[in-house]
């Protein structure tokens, strides 16, 4: 792909505007993507404090920090932060950066929409936490906010809880309709489908995936009002509802949602191992598949979450076939990166130690989910820390590990200084090790029984548990680093090349670094 | 400066590896898997999980190792020029067509024993399985024994004031007994919110949903005491209604069951009796510790805004009929769900015991309740 640059913008006018009105006010892509990623930032620091609150409780068996009631407000609170707060959002503002200027647009399709679907979001957060402070606490349910939990013995936070998901909700649809009117419209002439950067694509399909489910998850918590206020009985068994109804309507959109968690982090990955390997990507056209092919069946898989609610034998072996059909795509596409790597040239940067490291990880966490989709095996692992080290593999040295990655690959693009490499690395180094430490130890806990959820356990848990608070810890204090690192290369350091890496391929690495405040007002042409 | 702090020299990374590492040097080695089990399900579900954990060790290997020998052998110093090749078919056909096999390597055992573990018909012995906020409650179908099973660890043992046992948090005052050898099957629902009812060595985990009664079934061949937990998070004290199964010789079980039969006649007999205000109290103390102090804590003060506080409460102090309705049948919207089946002695001696405590006595009108008041709510109104 070769691009012809166009460079002009002193025009002031159309340079951002002075003070706090720039951020309130913007339209620009390459804003609200900065506001989207600071704001993940620290919604990442706010959801990592409560794990730190969770992970001091635990680290010896008995209640030492906090009671059990403030405990289940904790364990709610980090995941629902981290999800919505912490990885939805960056994704987002990553999307924002670097979407229009893969794909050579000048910005993206619907800016004001854009700033709209921003600017609600720390409402939405503020709402949520501001719960804490309330009578009776914060959500205490668990972030899968299981009904009747949830609606008939909720404490009255809850009403607050659910207008925060709404509007959670209502901005990440409008993100994702911006994302996909970009794609299908704003393409530079000779940007084909079957051409765009994969990150392009992983975002086109998570956009799809995102309108489909974030209704579903609106229609849930809608029906929750309903049963909390206006007397009706969705899930009520005592009024002729259904509980169990609760969770399919739950994980139809929870499914989807966690592949909307991982799809950008597989187009990231591709982008830095095939930079870095400084060798073409092994099968475009197969990774564009593979991520069609998950996204499709991520709708029918829903149950495997379900599997000890009592379902009919029939259904049980179908989800659970269903399930490992997942494995197929996916392994495509880890096969993909190994053979992308296979006589390359590597260099090991910061962004690509992080992208083989969600590599080896994701996998480490695919395969336990494999585990985890085999019925009766399940009937041993639900619910318990096994199920705990599955999802926190794939999703801290998956999606997280990823957003870091692409932190550190694009920093230069986007504020026209180079990282501090040594940093860069020890923050890895940091991370890896902490990431390990806390998680690893978590399927051995799983294995020998301890449930999910608990503030307290038994004695045969203490050693494993004291590891993994430990682990946490690092890996806590560790993003402090990372935030110093991100701060003073946005305040300086070595100036970067238009071309930063000298792998790297895509129309973004065309224009100047930093990247001007506008790019691509007149089409590039693209072979 | 910040370099200063991440200097790395030996004496720091030294230091660094002694505060991570020790914990792991120190840790239970042993305590790393799925343990077998007692049963013939159990068994196969255990072998399953070990097929399953090799074969994905064997992909991790591959996979991996193919990674890490590229990571050492082509790196850029050891080859500057990268290859040109992409896409090839055979491969790719090849890659897609190996992990479908496997995974239908594991599916047709899994599914198989799936099959096994659906098998619903009644037992020798069927037990009804009901999760309460926080306690299980058992009903023997066939022998009309009931009781309810609450963790029996002390709460200074939780809040580290004296050492903690060798059962900390499995232990409950009553354990469900049942007969070595016999099918029991176990039909499992929920009075209030869902809970799970998880008895590894049994490889049974049903959830426990209000409404619904889902079965499981075992069979146990070895006499012993085994332990089990609640996995549906329930609320507060989600980590503290444990499940203890004690498996007995066939003899034994039937004079268990002919004791607890006793048991309830000697509780029926009671109801009769003349009480006086200290013997409730005491007797209330005990239902109160276990039923009522997780929300209305041992100060009755309850907790702000979920759980209301008794102590000084007007219904609790002033109004005896409101006070027994409430326990009759719970409140309707709210966490308070009725205690109907507790014995009217044991609901006349908790509600004694509220109306007495805290002050209430004589701030109120300090009346208390005998088991006939009960026993007349109970009768149908005209």
């Amino acid at each position: 792909m070769s691009a012809v640059i166009e460079n002009h913008h002193d025009d002031h006018h159309h340079g951002p505007a002075k003070g706090i009105t720039r951020w309130l006010y913007t339209t620009n892509h390459k804003d609200i993507g900065t506001l989207y990623l600071w704001f993940s930032f620290a919604m990442f620091l706010i959801g990592g404090a409560m794990a730190m609150v969770i992970r001091a409780e635990l680290f010896q068996p008995g209640m030492q920090i906090v009671e059990p009631e403030f405990y289940n407000q904790m364990i709610t609170l980090h995941g629902l932060i981290m999800i919505f707060g912490g990885v939805m959002p960056a994704f987002v503002g990553l999307a924002n950066w670097l979407v229009p200027m893969m794909i050579g647009a000048p910005d993206m399709a619907l800016p004001r929409m854009n700033n709209l679907s921003f600017w609600i979001l720390p409402f939405a957060f503020f709402i949520l936490l501001s719960s804490l402070f309330m009578e009776g606490g914060a959500p205490n349910f668990g972030w899968t906010f299981y009904a009747p939990l949830s609606t008939t013995y909720a404490p009255p936070s809850v009403t607050f809880f659910i207008f925060s998901v709404h509007i959670m909700g209502a901005s990440s649809i409008m993100g994702s309709i911006n994302v996909v009117v970009t794609i299908m419209n704003m393409r530079a002439p000779g940007v084909d489908l079957m051409k765009m950067p994969l990150f392009v694509w992983s975002w086109l399909i998570t956009a799809y995936l995102l309108i489909a489910v974030m209704p579903v998850l609106a229609g849930a918590v809608t029906m929750m009002l309903m049963d909390i206020h206006f007397g009706t009985s969705f899930f009520n068994a005592a009024g002729g509802g259904d509980p169990v109804l609760f969770q399919h309507i739950f994980w139809f959109f929870g499914h989807p949602e966690v592949y909307i968690m991982i799809l950008p982090a597989f187009g990231i990955v591709s982008h830095i191992i095939e930079t870095f390997s400084r060798k073409q990507l092994f099968g475009y056209s197969s990774m564009v598949w593979a991520m069609l092919s998950i996204a499709i069946l991520s709708f029918v898989v829903w149950a495997h979450h379900m599997f000890t609610v009592g379902l009919p034998l029939a259904a049980e072996i179908f989800f659970m076939w269903a399930t490992m059909l997942i494995a197929v795509p996916t392994g495509v596409k880890v096969f993909n990166w190994v053979a992308t790597m296979f006589r390359g040239s590597l260099t090991f940067e910061t962004p690509m130690l992080f992208a083989i490291s969600f590599v080896v990880l994701f996998t480490i966490g695919g395969l336990s989910g494999l585990m985890l989709a085999i019925v009766p095996a399940d009937f041993q692992y639900h619910d318990t820390y096994f199920v705990v080290a599955h999802f926190h593999y794939v999703l801290v040295p998956g999606a997280i590990f990823s957003i870091m990655a692409a932190v550190y690959y694009w920093i230069p693009k986007w504020c026209g200084n180079m990282y501090d490499e040594r940093l860069g690395k020890l923050h890895f180094w940091l991370s890896f090790i902490g990431v390990n430490v806390t998680f690893f130890p978590q399927h051995f806990i799983g294995l020998a029984g301890m449930p999910r959820r608990y503030p307290d356990y038994s004695l045969i848990f203490a050693d494993w548990n004291m590891v993994s608070s430990v682990g946490a810890f690092l890996f806590g204090f560790s993003q402090l680093l990372f935030l110093f690192i991100v701060i003073k290369t946005v305040m300086g350091g070595k100036k970067a090349t238009d071309q930063v890496w000298d792998g790297a391929k895509g129309l973004e690495w065309t224009v100047a670094s930093p990247a001007p405040y506008h790019t691509f007002s007149t089409p590039p042409k693209v072979d | 400066m910040i370099y200063k702090l991440f200097n790395l020299s030996k004496k720091n990374i030294s230091i660094f590896l002694f505060f991570v590492a020790s914990p792991i040097i120190k840790a239970d080695w042993f305590a790393l898997n799925m343990t077998r089990g007692s049963t013939d399900i159990s068994n196969e579900v255990f072998e399953l999980h070990m097929l399953i954990f090799w074969i994905c060790v064997a992909i991790g290997v591959l996979v991996f190792g193919v990674m890490f020998y590229s990571m050492w052998a082509h790196t850029k110093k050891k080859n500057p020029v990268p290859a040109t090749f992409h896409e090839n078919h055979k491969l790719e056909i090849a890659w897609t067509i190996i992990p479908f096999l496997i995974l239908i390597a594991m599916a047709v055992p899994a599914s198989k024993t799936l099959v096994k573990i659906y098998d619903d018909e009644a037992g020798d012995i069927n037990i009804q399985v009901t999760g309460y906020q926080w306690k299980w409650q058992y009903n023997y179908l066939e022998d009309d024994v009931s009781f309810f099973s609450n963790l029996s660890t002390d709460l200074d043992e939780i809040y580290n004031l004296v050492p903690k046992g060798e059962n900390y948090l499995q232990e409950v005052d009553e354990m469900v007994v049942i007969p070595a050898g016999k099918k029991v099957r176990f039909l499992i629902t929920a009075n209030d919110v869902i809970h799970s009812w998880w008895l590894p060595a049994f490889a049974i985990k049903q959830d426990a949903i209000p409404g619904f009664v889902n079965t499981a079934w075992t069979v146990v061949d070895k006499p012993g005491i085994y332990r089990g937990k609640c996995t549906e998070l329930c609320g507060k004290n989600h980590g503290f209604m444990p499940i203890v199964v004690k498996v007995v010789e066939q003899s034994e079980y039937d004079d268990w069951v002919y004791g607890k039969k006793q048991e309830a006649i000697k509780l029926a007999e009671l109801t009769t009796k003349e009480w006086t205000t200290g013997e409730l109290m005491e007797r209330g103390e005990g239902i109160y510790q276990v039923n009522c102090v997780a929300c209305h804590q041992t100060s009755g003060e309850g907790i702000t805004g979920i759980f209301p506080a008794l102590a000084g409460s007007d219904i609790v102090m002033n109004n005896k009929d409101r006070n027994i309705e409430i326990l009759m049948e719970g409140v309707q919207g709210a966490a308070m769900n009725s205690f109907s089946y507790l014995s009217e002695v044991e609901l006349a001696a908790v509600i004694t015991y509220t109306r007495q405590s805290w002050g209430n006595a004589e701030k109120g009108d300090g009346e208390i309740v005998i088991p006939k008041d009960i026993v007349d709510y109970k009768e149908p109104k005209i």
